[in-house]
């Protein structure tokens, strides 16, 4: 039963991360490629590792769960790094089969530049004062 | 108690992970973890810019417990378009525009719609009123708004912030 | 049966290994190629982990945990590297 618990989780697994790998060959523009590593692959290696945490707790030298934490970053860090690489390629006006409000990204982008160097320039500012009022203000209860 | 204890959320977080990550439950390891899931927060206090309040906990339970399923259903449904033939795919790009303020809120939504069905979340507009939404295959844009809305952002929304 | 169907997972997984290396390879742009890099690192989790159920060895954990992190911390700093032009200010 258990064998058979673990080769379904192994094989759906792999299947997943080879189909996200797939769509990182086979779709036409780089948003669209975005969606296949970031769902498909994240899902398929969690699937792979909690196969793996079932497997050595079966083996009865102790419950083993460490792959969970594994699993755990995987799932945190893969919208991150998506949305990065999201915001990278918007940056960059990549070309898109999807109509790309332009207009909007590049007011967007304009800003945060502005904002970028005014924050680089308080920050300057800020080394030059004396450091009193560092650090967050805590409420004190 | 604030001094000592910054975070209380957070001290049996880490402990938690300490213990994973040792793969034991020795008493030994969960004295260490809970001294570090006490260290930690106390130094690093500075670079935590907001306290995180959780109104309702049973709410982001049930939150997460949607999460799960929908990561699970998005995979398959990613799957089988990766498969299917891509030039009949209609990507689009949506705007969403956001209810909830609270930066964890935020980047929790932001997040959960990069993992569900088929979209990805690309650029949050500077003033945190809107999210640009990058859809797999969409033909209906003002149903897909509906859903997050639904879905996922009413939920957090009763978590994170007081009604 | 797993005996049956690691071989196959090992192939399946090693197949995407090329995939995702013929995008890194093509491009054609930069984010492109941060994507491919992200995408061979899950993947080489994938195989690590695999082949730790095949030796029965839990020693591999720990290289699947760091190259989970480094990988991340890489993809960040590339990102942040398009984004910005450099890295750290």
């Amino acid at each position: 039963m258990l064998d058979y618990l673990l080769s379904f989780l192994v094989l759906f697994g792999a299947a997943l991360t080879f189909i996200g790998s797939l769509g990182l060959v086979r779709l036409r523009d780089f948003y669209t490629r975005l969606h296949g590593p970031t769902k498909a692959t994240t899902l398929g290696v969690g699937s792979i590792l909690i196969a793996s945490a079932v497997f050595f707790s079966a083996r009865g030298t102790g419950i083993s769960l460490h792959e969970i934490l594994v699993t755990l970053f995987l799932f945190i860090t893969a919208p991150v790094s998506a949305h990065l690489l999201a915001k990278a390629a918007l940056h960059l006006e990549l070309n898109s089969l999807a109509k790309i409000p332009r207009k909007k990204v590049r007011e967007a982008n304009a800003l945060e530049r502005a904002d970028q160097t005014q924050a680089t320039k308080q920050a300057t500012d800020n080394a030059e004062k004396i450091p009193s009022t560092d650090g967050p203000q805590e409420p004190t209860q | 108690m604030r001094q000592l204890l910054p975070h209380p959320l957070l001290t049996p977080i880490l402990a938690g992970i300490w213990l994973l990550l040792n793969n034991s439950i020795a008493p030994g390891q969960i004295v260490l973890g809970l001294i570090l899931g006490w260290l930690i927060p106390l130094l690093s206090i500075h670079f935590w810019p907001e306290k995180v309040y959780i109104y309702r906990p049973l709410t982001l339970l049930r939150y997460i417990m949607v999460l799960l399923v929908d990561i699970v259903v998005a995979n398959l449904i990613v799957a089988r378009l990766i498969l299917g033939n891509p030039d009949r795919l209609k990507p689009a790009f949506v705007k969403v525009p956001l209810d909830i303020t609270s930066d964890l809120a935020i980047s929790l939504l932001v997040s959960s719609i990069t993992l569900t069905p088929g979209t990805l979340s690309a650029r949050l507009s500077l003033d945190r009123k809107y999210l640009l939404v990058h859809a797999l295959n969409e033909a209906d844009p003002d149903a897909l708004v509906a859903t997050i809305k639904y879905r996922y952002e009413r939920l957090l929304k009763e978590a994170f912030e007081k009604c | 049966m797993l005996d049956i169907v690691l071989p196959i997972a090992f192939g399946l997984v090693a197949v995407a290994v090329v995939l995702s290396f013929w995008r890194l390879l093509w491009g054609p742009s930069a984010p492109d190629r941060i994507l491919a890099l992200d995408t061979l690192y899950i993947n080489t989790i994938a195989l690590l982990v695999l082949l730790g159920i095949h030796l029965s060895s839990a020693l591999f954990f720990e290289a699947a945990l760091l190259i989970a992190l480094m990988g991340f911390i890489g993809t960040v700093a590339l990102c942040k590297y398009l984004l910005r032009g450099d890295i750290i200010e």
